[in-house]
């Protein structure tokens, strides 16, 4: 009899330690990643309570949003960022948990590293105390964020309860038009679906157009789910996702890759699988995306102008007025042409060495415009290093953008890299809230690291598709 | 964390009926650079404040106020457990909303803070009678699932799960799930990536 169940349920099953009376499942967790910001109070807890780490060789820590992308130099000037590094130190080292600390060439943002040690795997369950974990999603795992509470679970545990979400198939079929990215899919899709289409859900993200994006792409599709509301969201596992994780670190070795292939192959969707809902988008009607608002679903295609708020539903106006004016925008203006101050290639969403070359080809031969203040922010040092033995840095460099060690950044400033005042920041992140990016008053607008690569030249947001420097590919 | 029976929640309200209000604005992330949740009480809705002289968590009168009737899609965005704890240290006991974020509810659920739903009429209803009367006590029933002040009246819902939790004290998530320590050892030994692919 063929498995109906989609990978979702066929993932959770497997892990189900057992199901409460009131539905909850207490589930077991495959990966657990740690971070410098969600887990001091966790493992204060655990002191309080005289509890050990239940499972160490299943957790990773690292160290990302706290940390300077200038002068790294110990102590950090941040007295108390330079607390919180001492306290992941001190913890890792009392409980027995691996750190790739900053001496770490490992080192970087907790989702890039992950994935490009092969700690991500298809089928595992993954927590992390930051809601971009749906990140790991993009191998076929189920991937979630968690709070602090429940970084004290996993670490005491490596089980936490949780309530079964719903699974909806998000499928977009067709290729992507030449200057349209991951990136645009993404926020398209929380566009038509909006930030809380997603409450409830976990998202599978299927059809022909993901089937051809690399992992790195699918990185950046599964990291935004949880700005679509949805907790995680993933892709099933194929041969893309096989050829990635074949010698990686902490892949399988030899045979047990041999007896893991087939098996991660064997959790996707079949053909006949089930879902609580299905919705399907064509891939031809998505354009570059830039955002105008303070909620991620707030945006447009570039070439459109920006929402008259009569032609919004009633209950939406409110939020679209406090937008407008909190970006100093007015309704129904062309968002192409919004001046900007600041670009930001970085974060989670965008750091990889597929987004640095693609900025790196666009900005090739060009000036960043004299009023941008424009930096890269590579996602982990191997990324770095990477980007440097191609000469990317050089590249950067020339265009007058900075090019910095690995983190966070200005993803969201809990480090020195913040927007000063009004500034507008074209940013390759994924949160747009007011206040995000360092300055309470700063402005983000957020699209694909191409995109901003264009803005940063030109000095104001552009299409890419118009963009002279860059035959879009 | 201590198992404490939450059966039901009395306190006057506070009111911030917007939508989509993320963590970010909760707790602003330069407030997360702290290694206990000690202080974050004050800097609740920080920016917000200071942008706005009338934001409700700035006036006199509401000062003290223990529920929150917020509004759709509350406490969106990032998984940071500083946001709750920041309403809870500035004095916040429940929440009633038009609906909350997953990991934001999760986390209120993880501090015995109650997050129940309500109708945005209903909401609509308390906010103008607590700013009508910010001394009005409020009382959230978990058992009866229902939200009553002065003659105001309504009902609200809640996951059973999450509910049971609370009125059975049983919140603390920790201790249950040590209890189960021997099935998740036993457990852990079917899961084919723990047995070289053999299980
Ligand atoms: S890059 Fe941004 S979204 Fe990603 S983990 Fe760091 S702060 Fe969070």
């Amino acid at each position: 009899m063929s498995d109906k169940r989609n990978l979702f349920n066929k993932v959770w099953d497997l892990h189900t330690v057992q199901t409460l009376p009131g539905g909850q499942t207490q589930l077991f967790i495959g990966l657990h990643l740690i971070h410098e910001v969600t887990s001091p109070q966790a493992f204060e807890i655990l002191r309080d309570r005289k509890l050990k780490v239940a499972f160490p060789e299943r957790t990773i820590a690292t160290v990302d949003h706290i940390v300077p992308t200038g002068s790294q130099a110990r102590p950090f000037l941040d007295d108390l960022a330079e607390q919180m590094m001492s306290a992941i130190e001190k913890n890792c080292a009392d409980f027995g948990v691996t750190l790739l600390d900053l001496k770490d060439d490992r080192q970087g943002i907790v989702h890039v590293v992950g994935p490009e040690q092969g700690l991500t795997q298809p089928g595992m369950t993954i927590v992390c105390g930051d809601s971009h974990t749906s990140t790991h999603g993009a191998f076929g795992s189920i991937a979630i964020g968690i709070g602090t509470s429940n970084v004290a679970e996993v670490l005491a545990t490596q089980t936490m309860f949780l309530n079964r979400p719903k699974v909806r198939q998000v499928v977009v079929h067709g290729q992507l038009a030449p200057g349209v990215y991951a990136k645009d899919v993404i926020l398209y899709i929380i566009q038509k679906l909006g930030v809380q289409g997603g409450v409830g859900y976990a998202y599978e993200f299927a059809g022909s157009t993901f089937d051809v994006m690399s992992i790195e792409e699918r990185m950046t599709v599964c990291n935004m789910s949880i700005e679509g509301g949805a907790r995680c969201g993933y892709i099933n596992p194929d041969q893309t996702t096989v050829d990635y994780l074949r010698g990686r670190p902490f892949s399988p070795k030899d045979a047990d890759f041999e007896r893991a292939t087939p098996w991660w192959l064997s959790l996707a969707s079949g053909e006949d699988a089930q879902f609580d809902d299905v919705v399907v988008f064509d891939a031809a009607d998505i354009e570059p995306t830039v955002t105008w608002g303070i909620t991620p679903a707030q945006s447009v295609g570039v070439s459109q102008p920006l929402p008259r708020i009569s032609e919004v539903a009633p209950e939406e106006q409110t939020l679209i007025r406090e937008a407008l004016k909190f970006m100093g925008l007015e309704e129904g203006q062309p968002i192409k042409g919004t001046k900007i101050d600041v670009a930001f290639i970085g974060s989670c969403t965008n750091s990889r060495m597929s987004d640095l070359r693609e900025a790196a080809r666009i900005v090739a031969g060009h000036k960043v415009a004299g009023h941008v203040k424009a930096i890269v922010v590579p996602g982990s040092q191997l990324v770095r290093r990477q980007a440097m033995a191609e000469g990317l840095h050089l590249i950067f460099e020339a265009a007058g953008f900075e090019w910095r060690a690995a983190g966070c950044s200005m993803c969201l400033a809990m480090n020195p890299d913040k927007l000063q005042g009004r500034e507008v920041c074209a940013s390759s992140s994924n949160r747009n809230f007011k206040g995000r990016q360092g300055s309470p008053t700063g402005r983000t607008l957020l699209m694909s690291p191409a995109m901003v690569a264009a803005a940063a030249i030109e000095g104001h947001v552009t299409d890419i598709r118009e963009f002279a420097g860059a035959a879009v590919c | 964390m201590s198992n404490n029976e939450i059966k039901s929640v009395t306190a006057t309200g506070i009111s911030l009926l917007l939508d989509d209000i993320d963590t970010d604005r909760i707790i602003p992330a330069r407030f997360l650079r702290c290694v206990t949740f000690d202080g974050l009480g004050e800097h609740a809705f920080e920016d917000d404040r200071q942008q706005d002289p009338a934001h409700p968590f700035n006036q006199l009168q509401f000062q003290g106020a223990g529920i929150l009737a917020a509004g759709r899609n509350f406490g969106c965005g990032s998984s940071r457990e500083h946001a709750p704890q920041s309403l809870m240290r500035w004095g916040i006991k429940a929440v009633i909303a038009e609906s909350f974020a997953e990991i934001f509810f999760g986390n209120c659920g993880s501090l015995g803070i109650p997050a129940v739903k309500a109708s945005r009429a209903d909401l609509e209803k308390l906010a103008a009678a607590i700013q009508k009367n910010p001394k009005l006590e409020i009382t959230v029933d978990l058992q009866k699932l229902t939200v009553t002040a002065g003659d105001i009246a309504f009902t609200v819902t809640m996951p059973d799960s999450a509910r049971d939790a609370l009125v059975t004290g049983q919140w603390d998530y920790l201790g249950r799930l040590l209890n189960a320590a021997d099935k998740v050892t036993e457990h852990a030994k079917t899961v084919p990536y723990l047995s070289g692919f053999r299980a």
